[in-house]
């Protein structure tokens, strides 16, 4: 299934900066930047818990914010996309 | 069912793969050209000079992610495999069938009668489908002979015998393989089989698709614990993933043959795509092998349902279904492997 990860990551301290980073680089281990605070990740339901409990861990909750997007399987006709930086699709055949 | 995870294919020479975190990174002269989380891959596939990491060997390693790294025209050159994976009870057994003759002779057997009838499927269904654009007197005569061997093939015990049966056969199917291009005759034709190297373009992309689906049946033999080189028909050979050949023999009419066919009757390649070496092998163009692969990864994602286990399946775990099935029979689980019959 499909999950779109966004979050706010309070950087205006050194400590939410660091935290910031470590957030973009777990999502990034699981899935697709597609816009800055925004990954989409083809998980199946563990990986989706994993991730999910990995980044409420790296996250102060009195600060950040996450939110997780479920697209389900069909996800194809759900995401539009308009203007730069095209996403690839993860599921369709790659080729370099 | 486990869920069919995608195959990564680098065609450019001049790149190199590395880990970072838990992606995948292809960089072409420092620059980074695409990143994908490994997590969403089964196997990773370079043509050509690609270099790798160790990193990233050992990450695959340890994933269970088959890397293969091949020549440009596509011949197999090495492999990176980790730890031995699955149960070595199984394994041992497979063994002990491989060393007995009249019980791998029972195994390849049903392989055998899945291959012939596939194959009489595929010839049937084309002269179901174009009866008027072909010889169907010609095609019903092979149909025939076609049935004909499997029934011989019921009381054979013995490898040898069945290796002639199965050659017969063979001959007998590639007698009217040309029949089945329907497009682009004058630069696609069959005249028979030849490989190391493919002199004709038909045959330079039949073993092309034959080093995909053998790559797809290595890894799916490895994923259930069985070893891919100890097979049953084809006899040990260093290097050879005899396993792999033995269990394609009912897939390649399916997979690669009819995937072939498709791809010269829908004309999604063209006779501009190929060129000759001096030494008359047939080799494909970047453009090409890139338009193949593409149309194999679609193929792989278009689903059937599976004979045997009666589940909707892609193409591309049929061979995991069938490495499950005979992993299955030397357990001990299934009387006798069940082949693959298409219908």
């Amino acid at each position: 299934m499909l999950v779109l990860i966004t979050y706010d990551v309070k950087t205006s301290d050194r400590e939410g900066r660091r935290r910031l980073s470590k957030v973009a680089k777990k999502c990034m281990d699981y899935g697709q930047r597609v816009q800055n605070s925004v990954f989409e990740c083809i998980l199946d339901s563990t990986q989706f818990r994993r991730l999910k409990y990995e980044l409420e861990e790296l996250i102060d909750e009195t600060e950040d914010s996450l939110r997780f997007y479920n697209l389900g399987d069909n996800y194809k006709k759900k995401v539009d996309h308009v203007g730069a930086k095209p996403a690839y699709d993860m599921e369709g055949p790659l080729i370099l | 069912m486990k869920k069919l995870l995608n195959t990564l294919f680098v065609t450019m020479p001049d790149t190199y793969l590395s880990l970072d975190g838990e992606n995948i990174v292809v960089k072409q002269e420092e620059a980074v050209l695409a990143r994908y989380p490994l997590h969403n891959l089964e196997a990773v596939c370079t043509f050509g000079y690609a270099g790798v990491s160790p990193g990233l060997m050992g990450a695959c390693a340890s994933r269970n992610i088959a890397l293969t790294f091949m020549t440009s025209s596509g011949r197999f050159l090495a492999r990176v495999i980790g730890e031995s994976r699955g149960n070595v009870v199984l394994r041992k057994e497979q063994y002990r069938i491989s060393d007995d003759e009249r019980r791998s002779a029972l195994v390849a057997r049903n392989m055998i009668v899945g291959k012939l009838y596939n194959n009489k499927w595929i010839l049937e269904r084309a002269t179901r489908d174009y009866a008027l654009r072909m010889d169907v007197e010609r095609i019903k005569k092979v149909t025939f002979s076609l049935t004909e061997s499997m029934k011989l093939l019921r009381e054979v015990e013995d490898l040898e015998v069945l290796r002639g049966i199965e050659g017969a056969a063979a001959v007998q199917y590639n007698s009217v393989f040309d029949d089945l291009i329907l497009q682009q005759k004058e630069h696609f034709y069959f005249h028979g089989r030849n490989k190391r190297p493919p002199l004709d373009n038909v045959n330079a992309l039949l073993s092309f698709a034959y080093t995909l689906l053998a790559n797809d049946m290595r890894s799916a033999l490895e994923a259930v614990g069985l070893d891919a080189y100890v097979g049953f028909l084809h006899r040990d050979r260093p290097g050879r993933a005899s396993l792999a050949l033995d269990v394609m023999e009912e897939l390649r009419g399916v997979m690669a043959d009819r995937f072939v066919l498709s791809l010269i009757n829908k004309k999604i390649i063209n006779e501009k795509g190929f060129y000759r070496k001096e030494n008359g092998a047939v080799i494909m163009d970047d453009e090409t092998r890139k338009k193949v692969l593409k149309a194999w990864q679609e193929r792989k994602q278009e689903k059937i349902v599976h004979p045997y286990l009666n589940e909707k399946v892609p193409w591309g775990l049929v061979p995991y279904a069938q490495a499950l099935l005979l992993a299955r029979f030397i357990r001990g689980d299934l009387d006798e492997y069940p082949p693959f019959l298409w219908k």
